[in-house]
C-alpha cells in the first residue's frame, strides 16, 4: 500500500510501460469485455431467424427436458425444455425479444422524457413546476402492481407491456435534462439567438438540445440494463411476453418447476439475461465515467 | 418546516388520488366492470344477481360519481370482496401483511449492514484488490436478476446441499426460512448501498477539511468513522427511498418464488386468478406505503441536513 492509498485521496499514478501492455489493465481502462458481449447480443437479436439452429417453438415430446451438450443423443447443444423445444434457438429468439421491446421503450421514453426535461426547463415557473411534481410522483407510483392489473385487465400482450415499459422509461430524463438545460439557458449563445431573433423552437433545438445529448446518452446506456430486467420480471411474473413466444423471463418461469431435473432451461437462460445486464450496466458506468461524472448520483 | 411537510403531504394524496384513478378506469375501459368482480361463472348468472352488482358498482350513475363513490368507498377501509375466496380484502391484507413486513424489514437491515460499510471499506482502501472485489460484487448485485438468484440459490443450498428450506415461512420466526428469501431481496439494496456509499465517500476523503483534519494529526480511524462517514451518509440516506421501493416490488417476487405467505405472493395468485378486487386493494394498499416511506424519509432528510430549505 503507498501513501496515496493509505491518504484515501484520489489519485492515480500514470501507468509505467510495463502496466500498459498487461493485459488486466487494458481490460480495466476499456469495456472491451461488455461491447463484446453487446456485439454478440445484437448480432443473435438481429438474425435469430438465421442464426437459430432450431425452431424456437416447434415442440418435440421425445426430447423432453433433453440433456446439454448432445449428452445421451441430446439433439440440442443447451439441452430442451420440458416439452423438448430447442434451449440454445428459445436464447437466440428471447435476446431478439428482449431487445426489441427495449428499443422500443427506450426510444419513446427518451423522446417524451427529453421534450419534457427541454420543455420543463426552458419555460421555467408553473410549467416547471408541475412538470417535475409530476416526475416526482411518478417516482412513486406502485408500477409492478399496475402492470399485473393491466395483465388482469387486457391480458398479458406485445402492446401491453409495450406501454407499461414506456411509462416507466421517460421517468429518468426530465430531470437531469431540465439541469442541464437551466445551465445552457443562461449562457451568451442563447442570448445571441435570442437577440438575433431565433424562434423558441430553434433556440430549443438547435441551440440548446445538443448540449443535453451527452446526459440523455448516459441515463439512457444506464437505463438499457434496467429495462431489459424490468420486461424479464414482468415475463417471468406472467404479466408480460405471453408464453410460447420466448423471452428470457418467462423460460425462467417456465423451468423453475423442473429445477432438479432439468436445471438447465431456467439456469441458461437466467445466464444470457444476467451476463446481458451486466455487460449494459458496465458500458454504463464507463460511458458515464468518461462523459458525464457528475452524473454519478444516479447511483 | 410546516408548510414543506404540508406540501409532501398534498402530493402524497395527490399520487394516490392517480393511482386510484389509473386502477379504477382500467377496470372501466374494457366492457362490463361487472365481468372483473363476479369473475368465472358470470357467463350463465342469475339477471337478477346481475343487476344486483350494477347496483353495487354503482353503474346506473355517471362514470366520474361512479369513480367518487368507489374512492369513498376505499377510504373507509371498503375494498370489496375478493373473487376467488369470497373474504373481504382488507382482511386478507391485513392478514398477509405482517409476514411481508418481517421479511423487508429483515432484507433491508441485511442490505444496510452489509452495503454501507462495504462501501466505505471500499472507498478507504480504492484501488486495492479488496476494492475491485467488492466493486465486482456491487456491479453483479445490481445487474443479477433477482427471480434467477432465487432459483440458483434454491438449486445450490436447497435442492444440491440441503442445508436450508427451499420456501415457506412456516410457524413463528424461524431463522432458517428467512435466511434465503431475506439474502436475495437484500441483494441489491446491499450493492445499491455499497455503489453510493463508496462514491460519496471518495468525494468526502477529497474535500479540504479531511485534508485540514489528517494535517492536524487525526488518527486514521476518527478521520474515516467520524469526520468523513458523517459526511457521506446523505446520499446512501436518499437512496433509501429507492432501496424500499425497491425490496416493495422484489417482494412481489421473491414471495412467489419462496412460496412466502405475504403480500407479494397474494399479487401473483391475485393475477393468476384474476381477481380484480384483490389485485385493485394490493396496489392501492402498496401506493400508500410508497407515499408513507417518501414522506418520512424527506422528513429525516430534512431534520438530517439543516442545509435542505423548505420551499
Amino acid at each position: 500500500m503507498n501513501a496515496e492509498q493509505t491518504a484515501g485521496v484520489a489519485v492515480q499514478s500514470a501507468p509505467t510501460q510495463r502496466q500498459r501492455l498487461t493485459l488486466w489493465y487494458i481490460l480495466r481502462r476499456w469495456p472491451i469485455l461488455p461491447v463484446i458481449l453487446i456485439a454478440i447480443l445484437v448480432t443473435l437479436g438481429l438474425g435469430a431467424n438465421w442464426i437459430a439452429p432450431n425452431d424456437p417453438i416447434d415442440q418435440s415430446l421425445p426430447d423432453r427436458n433433453a440433456r446439454p451438450l448432445y449428452q445421451d443423443d441430446s439433439p440440442y447443444l443447451f439441452g430442451g425444455d420440458h416439452v423438448g423445444r430447442d434451449v440454445l434457438s428459445r436464447v437466440i429468439h428471447g435476446a431478439r425479444v428482449s431487445l426489441s421491446v427495449m428499443a422500443v421503450a427506450l426510444s419513446a421514453g427518451m423522446l417524451i422524457g427529453t421534450g419534457l426535461g427541454l420543455w420543463a426547463g426552458y419555460a421555467g415557473g408553473f410549467v416547471d413546476e408541475v412538470i417535475m411534481r409530476i416526475v416526482d410522483i411518478w417516482m412513486g407510483f406502485p408500477f409492478l402492481l399496475l402492470a399485473l392489473v393491466a395483465a388482469i385487465i387486457f391480458g398479458a400482450s406485445f402492446s401491453t407491456i409495450m406501454v407499461l415499459m414506456i411509462l416507466v422509461a421517460w421517468v429518468s430524463f426530465p430531470r437531469n435534462v431540465r439541469a442541464d438545460v437551466l445551465v445552457l439557458k443562461e449562457s451568451n449563445f442563447v442570448a445571441f439567438a435570442r437577440i438575433s431573433g431565433a424562434s423558441t423552437t430553434r433556440i430549443l433545438f438547435r441551440h440548446i438540445f445538443p448540449g443535453t445529448i451527452g446526459t440523455i446518452t448516459v441515463i439512457s446506456s444506464l437505463s438499457v440494463g434496467n429495462l431489459i430486467l424490468y420486461e424479464a420480471t414482468l415475463s417471468f411474473l406472467g404479466a408480460g411476453i405471453p408464453a410460447p413466444t420466448p423471452s428470457w423471463g418467462n423460460m425462467v418461469a417456465e423451468g423453475r418447476d423442473y429445477l432438479q431435473t432439468a436445471w438447465w432451461t431456467s439456469v441458461i437462460p437466467g445466464t444470457a439475461l444476467f451476463l446481458t445486464v451486466m455487460a449494459l450496466n458496465f458500458f454504463g458506468d464507463w460511458l458515464r465515467d468518461r462523459l458525464d461524472p457528475r452524473l454519478r448520483q444516479l447511483g | 418546516m410546516g408548510q414543506f411537510i404540508a406540501r409532501r403531504v398534498l402530493l402524497g394524496i395527490i399520487a394516490l388520488m392517480l393511482a386510484m384513478l389509473i386502477v379504477f378506469s382500467l377496470s372501466r375501459v374494457k366492457g362490463d366492470p361487472r365481468y372483473f368482480f363476479i369473475g368465472e361463472d358470470s357467463l350463465g348468472i342469475d339477471p337478477a344477481v346481475w343487476e344486483e352488482w350494477g347496483r353495487r358498482l354503482n353503474l346506473d350513475k355517471p362514470v366520474p360519481i361512479q369513480f367518487a363513490l368507489w374512492m369513498g368507498d376505499i377510504l373507509t377501509g371498503d375494498f370489496g370482496d375478493s373473487v376467488t375466496t369470497q373474504r373481504r380484502v382488507l382482511d386478507i391484507i391485513r392478514e398477509k401483511a405482517p409476514n411481508t413486513i418481517q421479511l423487508g424489514i429483515v432484507a433491508w437491515l441485511l442490505g444496510t449492514f452489509v452495503g454501507v460499510p462495504l462501501g466505505v471499506f471500499s472507498a478507504t482502501n480504492r484501488g486495492n484488490t479488496l476494492d475491485y472485489i467488492f466493486r465486482g460484487f456491487a456491479l453483479f448485485g445490481q445487474s443479477v436478476p433477482i427471480f434467477w438468484l432465487a432459483l440458483v440459490l434454491i438449486f445450490v443450498f436447497a435442492v444440491n446441499l440441503g442445508w436450508l428450506p427451499s420456501g415457506t415461512k412456516g410457524e413463528g420466526v424461524a431463522i432458517r426460512n428467512f435466511v434465503l428469501p431475506a439474502v436475495t431481496l437484500a441483494w441489491f439494496p446491499a450493492a445499491s448501498y455499497l455503489r453510493i456509499t463508496r462514491t460519496a465517500m471518495l468525494e468526502i476523503l477529497d474535500s479540504e477539511f479531511i485534508k485540514f483534519a489528517r494535517a492536524k494529526g487525526v488518527a486514521q480511524a476518527p478521520v474515516r468513522w467520524k469526520h468523513a462517514f458523517r459526511n457521506a451518509i446523505i446520499p446512501p440516506l436518499t437512496l433509501s427511498v429507492f432501496v424500499l421501493f425497491g425490496l416493495l416490488n422484489g417482494t412481489i417476487i421473491i414471495e412467489s418464488v419462496f412460496a412466502w405467505p405475504g403480500l407479494g405472493r397474494l399479487a401473483i395468485d391475485a393475477l393468476w386468478a384474476t381477481d380484480y378486487p384483490l389485485l385493485a386493494g394490493l396496489t392501492i394498499i402498496y401506493g400508500l406505503a410508497f407515499v408513507v416511506m417518501i414522506l418520512s424519509l424527506d422528513i429525516i432528510y430534512a431534520v438530517l441536513d439543516p442545509r435542505i430549505k423548505y420551499n
